[in-house]
């Protein structure tokens, strides 16, 4: 059996149905040997959005996300990707290949020091030396990408190696790595104190972030919310925790959220963060969340505890595993009051927007997106001004939200949404604006290829808005490197494709012109056309 | 504030540049680093001083844990421990002031490795303080060429 053989049989052993990759000479071994099994290999079209796809697939599958590309330029495209899903730890095992391990050093064609590259971004990477290591190490990189907290792991495989003969495969059933045994069980004591902090408290809320979906710990969230009446506001990453209509939800907090959300977390005597980093965009002032009021941060990665600011009650542990310690615990609570209180801030909530009557307004396109949306759909944001957008008018029924919430990286909603179809089967959408569709756009092929349906929205500005947006805001209007002169014309470019288009211009028949562009489980392109002033806030 | 950080890592090649990485990734200080082989040749120990405030010094303990090629981090204060470093220093010397140099010396307990005509080497093994001060002591002189190890260190053995 040769390496390249073993390392598709390892990808078997795990379970893995789907790559997302792109070829060159020094991962051909590997795409020879693949092409023996029924995973299905889908080309992309730049090595990039691989990654992404993998991103997306791993996020609505719960399984690790897994991406191939050759040596050199097609490792060092991976690293956006690679780095886009460790900020927000997305379990991808990335396989890139390698020239001769003999040749390692010598800056042969197409040689990259990948590992050395993407060390910053990646939990773990390796480089692979003997072709009798490769069951061990793929075994040990998908066991590490997937637990404790989840992220990207590297495998470069020199050509040499998936051409040697491996002497005996055996898959190991287990990894045996005495340095990395992350916590999974939160400590009974800090449980314990978690417990009594509630008892005590009188307006407790729940901040939950990336790390509750991650986890899996969506149900337990809303049971344990439910149970004791606490009120819920998320970070972005956390979008979807709870359904947008749920009573215990208070949307999405941080600078760009929802003002409500942020005054209930201001005015909350008790906060418990859980799977939340707290960033910079989502606190902007950590000194302020421990200011009159007891701080609790739950967190898989014990590094993020006390990283941006330090809890009264740390507790170390799986999300889903705490939520479970929490159910041999029982407490009398009334926060009643507090939970009307909210409601009331939530209920005199006003949306200023400033709407010129000739343009559809962006907000209200999502809105009825996502109400005309399947139930269970996957909702991809890209990064700019409709992200903001997404993130404060999608209404999350029973999908997800996927979007590049710590890296923030632009063209990540196709390749992703393009993953999250291969992975679930179901509606996806992808949302982005034209700056953001321009990076990915060469995807349309990837999508035509495979066939994978993905519904596609375009707000239209001519303009790479949030830069604008901020130029505008911060200097004096002097528009620099913002306008987008020379963009294609969609509807050309989709009929290029073979892809159907759709134009919204008006701000009249949206929900009409959006049911027919759902209406069926095919690719489309719906283009809006957006005011240039219309902004995000 | 000082601490020292005593890594056990798994000697597998790219591990220095993984720890090394950390600290300027993170904007961590490195005031000294020395790294060698332990009993076990399949583990290396990275010796780091670093400072900062009492923040900086947990999350360096903390992200060093997170590394998946180290073993075990044992941190402690330069009182709480036992630490050595190596000082090789070149000088010119003339007979002015070769006694100076050798009274110098005498004092510190360094030793005078390698002697020419004009210039000799000094060593010193001794604890960084005494380093210092030994540097110190050479203001005046000619220094030709300094080598110097980064710190060793273990905790005393009372605090085991």
């Amino acid at each position: 059996m040769l390496g390249a053989d073993a390392m598709v049989k390892c990808l078997q052993e795990e379970g893995v149905k789907t790559v997302f990759g792109y070829p060159g000479v020094a991962i051909c071994p590997f795409f020879e040997s693949i092409t023996a099994t029924n995973i299905k290999r889908v080309l992309v079209r730049t090595e990039q959005n691989a990654a992404h796809a993998a991103s997306g697939y791993a996020r609505v599958s719960g399984s690790v996300g897994v991406c191939v590309a050759t040596s050199g330029p097609g490792a060092t495209n991976l690293i956006t990707g690679i780095a886009t899903a460790y900020a927000d730890s997305i379990p991808l095992v990335c396989i890139t290949g390698q020239v001769d391990s003999s040749l390692l050093g010598s800056d042969v064609f197409q040689e990259a020091d990948i590992t050395g590259a993407a060390e910053s971004f990646v939990k773990y990477s390796y480089l692979i030396k003997d072709v009798n290591d490769i069951p061990r190490i793929f075994k040990e990189a998908f066991y590490i990408a997937s637990t404790g907290r989840k992220g990207p792991v590297l495998i470069d495989v020199p050509m040499d190696i998936q051409n040697d003969t491996i002497s005996r495969f055996k898959y190991p059933q287990e990894v045996n790595l005495r340095t990395y045994k992350p916590t999974v069980r939160g400590h009974a004591v800090q449980i314990k104190k978690v417990f009594k902090e509630l008892s005590r408290a009188k307006r407790p809320i729940i901040c939950a972030g990336g790390g509750v979906i991650l986890s899996g710990a969506k149900e337990q969230l809303k049971e344990f919310a439910h149970l004791y009446g606490i009120p819920v506001v998320s970070t972005m990453m956390g979008i979807g925790v709870l359904p947008s209509n749920d009573p215990y939800y208070f949307g999405m907090v941080g600078n760009n959220g929802k003002s409500y959300a942020n005054r209930a977390m201001n005015e909350s005597d008790l906060l418990l963060m859980i799977g939340a980093r707290v960033a910079d965009r989502a606190i902007s002032q950590p000194d302020l969340i421990t200011e009159n009021k007891v701080l609790i941060h739950i967190d898989v990665d014990p590094c993020e505890i006390g990283k941006n600011v330090g809890p009264h009650i740390p507790l170390v542990g799986d999300i889903a595993a705490i939520f479970e310690d929490f159910k041999q615990h029982d407490i009398n609570v009334d926060y009643r009051s507090w939970v009307n209180t909210l409601n009331d801030y939530k209920d005199s909530y006003q949306i200023n927007r400033n709407i010129d009557a000739d343009y559809p307004d962006p907000a209200k396109i999502v809105k009825t997106l996502s109400e005309e949306m399947d139930f269970n759909a996957v909702y991809v944001a890209d990064v700019g001004q409709n992200q903001m957008w997404s993130c404060n008018y999608h209404i999350v029924k029973n999908g997800n939200f996927l979007t590049s919430g710590g890296m923030g990286t632009m063209g990540y909603s196709i390749p992703a949404a393009m993953g999250a179809r291969v992975g679930c089967g179901r509606q996806v959408v992808a949302v982005c604006g034209d700056g953001s569709f321009q990076m990915s756009m060469m995807e349309l092929a990837t999508i035509r290829q495979h066939e994978i349906p993905v519904k596609i929205v375009i707000f239209n500005n001519g303009y790479l808005g949030l830069v604008r947006e901020y130029q505008d805001k911060l200097y004096k209007s002097n528009y620099s490197m913002v306008d987008l002169k020379g963009n294609p014309n969609y509807e050309k470019l989709a009929a290029a494709y073979d892809i159907p288009y759709m134009r919204i211009s008006k701000p009249e028949r949206i929900r009409e012109n959006i049911r027919k562009f759902l209406k069926d489980d095919q690719t489309a392109i719906l283009e809006c056309i957006i005011d240039p002033y219309c902004f995000a806030k | 504030m000082k601490r020292l950080y005593s890594v056990l890592v798994e000697n597998r090649s790219g591990v220095l540049m993984k720890v090394a990485g950390l600290f300027s990734r993170r904007c961590f200080n490195i005031d000294s680093l020395a790294v060698g082989e332990t009993d076990d040749p399949k583990v290396s120990c990275i010796t780091i001083v670093s400072s900062g405030d009492a923040t900086t010094l947990e999350q360096i303990e903390k992200q060093l844990n997170k590394k998946i090629d180290v073993i075990k981090i044992k941190t402690f204060k330069e009182s709480e421990s036992i630490s050595r470093e190596l000082l090789l220093i070149k000088v010119k010397y003339n007979k002015n002031n070769r006694k100076e140099l050798m009274d110098i010396c005498d004092i510190l307990h360094a030793e005078i490795v390698d002697i020419s005509k004009t210039m000799m080497t000094i060593q010193l093994c001794s604890t960084p303080d005494k380093i210092e001060l030994l540097m110190q002591m050479m203001a005046s002189i000619p220094i030709v060429e300094v080598a110097r190890t980064g710190t060793l260190a273990l905790q005393k053995c009372h605090l085991e």
